[in-house]
């Protein structure tokens, strides 16, 4: 396939593909072949470094870093990706709407989209979660409800990139020769859309949703650093962050291992990204 | 271009109405009562607590309070924080000044930085040093700013104990150490979100001057025999500059989200601080009057790159 071709083209980023399928792997498995509790407390194994028992160290009520971190690796992922779909999905229905309803469907649309640019998302984010937390907790428990609550809001702020990014395929699509062959043939502009128009326009959607999953995955993270978004008993990356800031001076190592995990996620995300970029949109050169 | 000012600020008007719609439609359908605190303490009678109500129209129909709270919002009576006892407007404008300081000066480093940086990279494209400063940038904007900034204390304050990781806003000194002390301070917080921003910016001035680079103009500015210089300078950082104005712009909400990080981190007293403080504490009426007040600084900024981009590209003034 000519575009597998130009991403294979892209080594760093198939490099980062390699990386991130390790870590998705290890994420997933990670409990099975490191049969640790994540909540074992062991009061003689306070804040120690690395060793052969505890390879990423222990924090402080000695619970083994490294299970935490596999643990809380699944959530911080599954967020990311969740959070993608809720914005894609968002962002394909707008930018559909708007590219195929045109006149002032399309004016007020994108008016919206430009006011929620304009948004100052983590404020915004914070103070969503600050109002609606208590609500969710009774309607889906107290961890659930809370993942929901950050998956909608952290998708729900980010849709617009992907509704301008769609609109504007809409716009040179429609005209286009095949499309209008469908039409001419009696094709409903519901089946223009869905068989014809979009599948013509995922290219340039598909880079936006990789780059979104690291976003959505720092998004996610700084909520949790900040000591705002999963209840404590979830060992979010950023969560083992937040908890272990204030113990930077003796126990430095139960800081660097989620930083890097999440430095080191981001990173091979936004390269795959890059890479599918030269793949999918070659019109753009950069 | 007073005329182009007027436009734009009626423009930029209708987004902070809706802006502020937005604000207010979350506070309204949030549940529970935001001022409820006061309703469920056994210490306030129910006439006292259906009194409040009264005097803050809760029982108002949406519209009206929308109206209401507008109005209030603009004649700059913004409330009273439940936990400090003090007007809200009078706390913001006491921390507002450090947040401007230090998003302003991460700006002019990310500046400083992305300028020579993208345009050194863009004009030798695939060198060695553009390789370098694209990966660097890459590393750079993939690094969150909560992890930047723990590395920042761990390396400086904690192992070389160079500098404080502490913000005080007030230092004991007087004179020119005075400004040493606050300069010293301010480094790591700066450098975080500068760095970061400087990771964005220089991509973005690369891909805009990769763009221009290739046009005929330039050739022109080469074959009627302009130095090297005044080619880059005068003809193709300029025009370049306008797209990356536009996205310097459009990342201003980013660059807010990166100041209540880096606030929270090294617990430099501005607002962002202030809202995670406020939000922990459950003061409703600071949250909202500090969003309100980032809202309006992304609009601010975003009519400033409006009126950049009227000056750095003249043939939008006389449209």
């Amino acid at each position: 396939m000519e575009a597998w071709r130009r991403f294979r083209k892209h080594r760093l980023a198939v490099a980062s593909a390699v990386i991130l399928f390790l870590m998705i792997f290890a994420v997933l498995f990670g409990p099975v072949l490191w049969p640790v509790a994540i909540n074992d407390i062991d009061f003689s194994a306070m804040l120690q470094g690395p060793s052969w028992a505890h390879p990423m160290g222990t924090d402080d009520l000695g619970q083994d870093v490294l299970a935490r971190m596999l643990y809380g690796g699944r959530i911080s992922l599954a967020v990311g990706l969740c959070a993608m779909f809720v914005a894609i999905g968002l962002g394909v229905l707008i930018g559909a709407i708007a590219g195929m309803a045109r006149g002032s469907i399309d004016a007020a649309l994108m008016w919206l989209t430009d006011l929620f640019l304009s948004l100052p998302q983590l404020p915004l984010l914070l103070v969503l979660i600050y109002l609606f937390r208590d609500v969710l907790k009774e309607w889906a428990g107290p961890e659930l409800g809370v993942l929901i609550l950050i998956i909608v809001v952290i998708g729900g702020l980010r849709w617009m990139p992907v509704a301008r990014l769609v609109r504007a395929q809409f716009f040179s699509l429609r005209e286009k020769e095949f499309v209008e062959a469908a039409r001419a043939l009696g094709a409903s502009q519901s089946r223009q859309v869905v068989r014809h128009i979009l599948p013509n326009s995922l290219g340039p959607v598909i880079v936006a949703a990789t780059i979104d999953v690291a976003v959505a995955i720092i998004a996610e993270s700084t909520l949790s650093f900040l000591g705002l978004g999963v209840p404590p008993d979830i060992p979010t990356w950023g969560r083992i962050l937040f908890d272990a800031k204030d113990y930077l001076d003796f126990a430095p190592h139960w800081a660097l291992f989620p930083g890097a995990a999440i430095f080191l996620t981001v990173l091979c995300i936004n390269y795959i990204g890059d890479g599918l970029r030269d793949a999918l949109d070659p019109r753009r050169v950069i | 271009m007073s005329q182009y000012l007027i436009r734009r600020i009626l423009i930029a008007l209708p987004s902070l109405l809706g802006i502020s719609l937005v604000l207010f439609t979350v506070l309204a359908l949030a549940p529970g009562d935001p001022f409820g605190e006061l309703a469920q303490n056994p210490a306030v009678p129910p006439e006292v607590a259906a009194s409040l109500r009264e005097k803050f129209g809760m029982d108002d129909p949406i519209w009206e309070r929308y109206v209401k709270w507008l109005t209030q919002m603009l004649q700059g009576n913004w409330g009273f924080s439940f936990v400090s006892r003090v007007d809200v407007d009078v706390l913001i404008m006491q921390r507002l000044p450090t947040t401007l300081i230090v998003i302003g000066s991460s700006q002019i480093l990310a500046l400083l930085v992305a300028l020579p940086v993208g345009v050194y990279a863009a004009v030798r494209p695939y060198s060695l040093f553009d390789q370098i400063a694209t990966t660097l940038a890459f590393i750079g904007f993939s690094l969150p700013t909560f992890f930047t900034g723990l590395m920042l204390i761990l390396i400086f304050s904690i192992t070389l104990d160079w500098l404080p990781f502490v913000y005080q806003s007030n230092v004991e000194a007087t004179g020119l150490a005075f400004y040493w002390e606050h300069f010293k301070q301010s480094i790591m917080p700066v450098s975080v979100l500068g760095l970061f921003q400087a990771g964005v910016l220089t991509r973005f001035v690369r891909s805009a001057v990769l763009d221009v680079v290739r046009l005929d103009f330039v050739t022109t500015a080469r074959a009627k025999g302009l130095r090297e210089r005044a080619v880059i300078v005068k003809h193709i950082v300029r025009n370049a500059m306008i797209p990356v104005v536009t996205l310097v712009a459009l990342q201003m909400p980013a660059v807010f989200g990166g100041a209540v990080v880096t606030e929270q981190i090294f617990r430099v007293p501005g607002i962002g601080s202030l809202l995670i403080a406020a939000i922990l504490a459950n003061d409703t009426p600071v949250i909202m009057a500090v969003t309100f007040v980032f809202a309006c600084l992304v609009i601010l900024f975003n009519l400033i790159a409006d009126l950049l981009y009227g000056w750095l590209d003249p043939r939008i003034s006389y449209r």
